[in-house]
């Protein structure tokens, strides 16, 4: 039975607990929103535990988003730690033709993507963190790598939304977070990720 | 104005709008989020609250049950575990007629231990005498926590708005925010006459005796059954105010089809999904939500699915040793009014079993088949792992 | 001992999913270690809980049962029961955090310390509620940021002082009661050791640091451990029988700030008048328990100095070194 709802865009995003997978979820889903679409972000939920591996989402939809269930084909997957792909199935459900963005200084190896025909994106993010962050918190810069592949959340609507999202840890705070969104969009438009 | 907010966030919101002057809180996975931004609100004087770090739930149902009685009005919020442990204070502000609100995230119950969405907890205390409401998006959370304050104080009953834990409490989504004058009007400031205070002092809670119990509890059971008028007034005149109804039902696409799927919570969005594919391929099929279990609104429902050939229900709950707690429910119904219907229990989701597309999907097509061999179905049971103890 | 370790039970084996540098599990390691596989461990709710047990995974190499949050007193309680009634000599011991103990355990604690059951009761005291995602308990200290206790326009963080647990439970003039932390082991072994060779209600309160709750450095649990005792915010202390019987003298005494500006938790005290204000009342509280407890004149050899310096005993165990012509602390512990 086709489903009628595939017009559903899905994203999967894989991490480490305090590696701020959910906040970038969430960051990514308020610059959506903020570009006019219906979106949804949420939490796989773990044991809240620093290390343990964490998984969140977001639909993203012309038409208001009904339904609360898992995200199981997702469109697009977001590997905040390579670690995660030698014990986790970071790939399962990905559609054929989708998108990986994987934090990694290397390249992906070509066999643990089972002969898909991805379209992969690897940025050395945890570096780019460093500059901005003084700490390897990819996150901010997945997206700007995220906003480089996909007309869903722009660099303004993601300025906007780390503004508000991370609004009360300061006005520096939220600057170095958006140059490292920023670094992120312009090492993935320069294609300087393989 | 709209905002994408975790629902967590958009239940403070509005219980901030609604202006309690006591908050007792205990921690409980996935109510965390709800106490949390309330605590900071008050931090930072955006509401002027007493917020009360209670020493357990039994403690922070205790300190809203003596805050309504003096006066005030308050909030708390539990789940699972910390709901049961509430449950003698529960039907004791029940009983005592107490205008209490309160959230309880859903979630499953010990043992196993499990953090995730089931209903077990609300379902079980449902027989406590306070209104239950279950709510399938943030934004009806938000609305529902006002209605949920003025049907208490209308009714003098307590109300207890249930929201699926993490599915609702810890998703963001796009809400329409409230805004405080129209909720102002919509809510007049807090008075019960049977406050305590020297002023005009009542006792609250006196003993009773084998010759008057019966008429207490009656009374209460009358005031509980009448309680379902004003939840309907309550949402009639949310819509009024801020353009959007609610009911004791919520209705897709339910008139005059074969099929109705009957469920509660956020599983209806799934329910939709799958009701329009179904419909694409010509089926005759519908659904009605649950929103308010308690009173169980049986006249509102018949009327809804009398019509109908099959009535497939899923629940998050189950009572243990006998079936489905909302398919019986409506099975007794039912047959009260001698309906005849055949009605397909399902449970679902226990322990936050995702309830998919698919098996929505299946539970249809086995419905056509024929009634289930046993009372109830266990969807998506994996045989295997279900022998031996939890 | 573990089949695959000859010099540890690990009775908190590897493979559980703490956060790096948790002060819980290294504490719950040396406690559990000393004891050995042939007791009986009550788990109320908490850290300690979930991250050993969680779906259906055990860490445990003994026989372990969760209660649920509040009662696993009184749980513990009815295991020793059990075990009077059928005669058998086991260690009873139940492992809380300061949840379970403080706050929403306190009542069943209280009861099983009243009816005299012979139950080692460990408190992994975090200060806060951490597993839920650290909200404030009666164990926080005040000042300190929360969740639920969060500095704001008109806060400070945590406005309540931290509850003064170990005197409510000595109150109950009970056999033992201590206070240990994870950075002076052979302090606490010989606390460990002491509560098990007593017949009735024992109790000890562990300072367990949360790196991810009090926002230090994971590598740095075992410091901040260390400064807890040296600034006297965490007196190390023995009751018995609702007097003090013993307390280890602070060599020197840290100024709190050393302890405080670790720990992201007081950052905000950093930032203003009222938060060096702060810091000033919690400078006097550390000064008050000094003062209560005697810690810089008492006379013992037992100091935070010597309490440091160990000596690797046989099969992984360690002994202090006492300084010449002194006698031994362990021979006044048992004594």
């Amino acid at each position: 039975m086709t489903h009628m709802h595939s017009a559903i865009y899905e994203i999967r995003f894989h991490g480490r607990g305090g590696q701020g997978v959910v906040s970038a979820a969430a960051v990514l889903a308020l610059a959506v929103f903020e570009n006019g679409y219906e979106t949804q972000a949420f939490p796989k939920f773990g044991s809240e535990r620093r290390g343990a591996p964490v998984e969140a989402y977001v639909r993203i939809a012309q038409r208001p988003i009904r339904t609360h269930t898992q995200i199981y084909t997702p469109d697009v997957v977001i590997i905040q730690d390579a670690t995660l792909m030698h014990c986790a199935s970071v790939f399962d459900g990905l559609k054929p033709g989708g998108n990986i963005i994987l934090n990694s200084a290397g390249t992906i190896k070509t066999q643990l993507l089972n002969h898909e025909a991805y379209q992969c994106l690897t940025i050395a993010a945890n570096d780019i963190a460093q500059k901005h962050l003084s700490r390897p918190l990819p996150n901010m810069v997945l997206l700007g790598a995220f906003a480089a592949i996909s007309d869903y959340a722009s660099i303004n609507t993601l300025k906007t939304a780390i503004a508000g999202h991370l609004q009360s840890k300061g006005k520096k705070i939220v600057q170095s977070n958006v140059d490292a969104m920023m670094e992120g969009y312009e090492t993935a438009i320069n294609g300087i990720g393989t | 104005m709209r905002k994408l907010l975790e629902g967590s966030r958009a239940v403070a919101e509005a219980v901030r709008l609604c202006e309690p002057q006591v908050i007792a809180a205990y921690p409980i996975t996935p109510q965390t989020h709800i106490i949390e931004h309330l605590a900071q609100f008050v931090a930072d004087a955006e509401l002027h609250a007493e917020f009360i770090n209670a020493e357990s739930e039994f403690g922070a149902i205790s300190i809203v049950q003596g805050a309504v009685a003096a006066g005030s009005r308050a909030f708390t919020a539990s789940a699972s575990q910390g709901l049961l442990l509430m449950t003698e204070v529960l039907f004791n502000i029940a009983g005592m007629r107490l205008p209490v609100v309160m959230v309880c995230a859903n979630r499953a119950v010990s043992a196993p231990i499990n953090i995730f969405c089931d209903h077990q907890d609300s379902m079980s205390v449902r027989d406590a005498g306070w209104i239950q409401l279950y709510v399938e998006t943030n934004q009806e959370a938000m609305d529902s926590i006002v209605q949920a304050y003025y049907i208490a104080e209308h009714c003098e009953l307590p109300v207890m708005l249930c929201m699926d834990g993490f599915l609702l409490t810890h998703t963001f989504e796009p809400v329409e925010l409230l805004d405080q004058d129209t909720v102002k009007s919509y809510l007049p400031t807090f008075t019960f006459n049977r406050m305590l205070s020297p002023d005009q002092p009542h006792t609250l809670g006196a003993g009773s005796e084998p010759e008057n119990y019966l008429e207490y509890r009656y009374a209460q059971h009358q005031a509980m059954d009448k309680s379902a008028t004003i939840v309907t007034a309550a949402g009639d005149k949310f819509a009024a105010a801020f353009g959007r109804s609610y009911g004791l039902l919520d209705c897709y696409f339910s008139q005059d089809v074969e099929t109705v799927f009957v469920t509660l919570g956020s599983a209806m969005g799934v329910v939709r999904d799958v009701v329009d594919t179904l419909r694409a391929q010509g089926e005759s099929v519908g659904a009605v939500r649950l929103r308010c279990f308690r009173p169980f609104p049986a006249e509102a429902l018949l009327a809804k699915l009398e019509k109908s050939c099959r009535v497939i229900v899923l629940e998050k709950a189950f009572s243990c040793g006998a079936s489905g707690i909302v398919a019986t429910e409506l099975r007794a119904a039912l047959q009260l009014a001698g309906v005849s219907l055949l009605v397909h229990g399902y449970i679902c989701g226990l322990g936050g079993r995702d309830l998919t597309c698919k098996v929505v999907e299946n539970i249809y097509q086995q419905s056509l088949a024929g009634p289930i061999a046993q009372r109830h179905g266990f969807a998506g049971i994996n045989v295997t792992s279900s022998e031996g103890g939890g | 001992m573990d089949r695959r370790d000859r010099f540890r039970h690990n009775i908190l084996t590897s493979g559980h999913s703490a956060c790096s540098g948790c002060g819980e599990a290294m504490a719950s390691r040396m406690v559990t270690d000393l004891i050995g596989p042939d007791a009986i461990y009550i788990g109320a709710t908490g850290c300690l809980q979930v991250f050993s047990s969680h779906n259906q995974r055990s860490a445990w190499q003994a026989p372990w049962m969760h209660s649920v949050f509040s009662n696993a007193a009184a749980v513990a309680a009815g295991v020793e029961a059990s075990l009077q009634a059928r005669g058998k000599k086991i260690p009873v011991v139940v492992q809380a955090g300061d949840g379970g103990t403080f706050d929403i355990g306190l009542q069943c604690l209280s009861g099983m310390i009243e009816r005299g059951h012979n139950v080692l009761f460990v408190c992994y005291d975090n200060e806060a509620y951490m597993n839920t995602g650290v909200q404030r308990s009666g164990s926080t200290p005040h000042a300190v940021r929360t969740s639920t206790s969060p500095p704001g326009r008109v806060s400070e963080g945590k406005h309540h002082v931290k509850k003064d647990l170990i005197s409510i439970i000595a109150a109950h003039h009970m056999p033992y009661a201590a206070t240990a932390t994870v950075a002076y082991f052979p302090d606490l072994k010989a606390k460990v050791e002491k509560a098990l060779s007593i017949d009735g209600p024992k109790f000890l309160q562990i300072l367990s640091p949360c790196p991810l709750g009090w926002n230090h450095d994971a590598a740095l649990s075992v410091q901040v451990s260390r400064l807890a005792v040296e600034t006297g915010l965490f007196p190390l202390v023995e009751l018995e029988h609702g007097e003090v019987s013993r307390v280890m003298r602070l060599s020197t005494q840290k100024p709190v700030e050393d302890y405080l500006k670790l720990q992201g938790r007081f950052l905000h005290l950093f930032n203003d008048k009222q938060g060096k204000t702060q810091i000033r009342h919690i400078q006097a509280l550390a000064d008050t328990r000094i003062r209560r407890y005697g810690l810089l004149d008492a006379d013992t050899n037992w100091t935070s100095a010597s309490a440091s310096i160990v000596q690797r005993g046989g099969r992984g165990t360690y002994l202090p070194v006492v300084p010449a012509g002194m006698s031994d602390h362990n021979a006044k512990a048992q004594g």
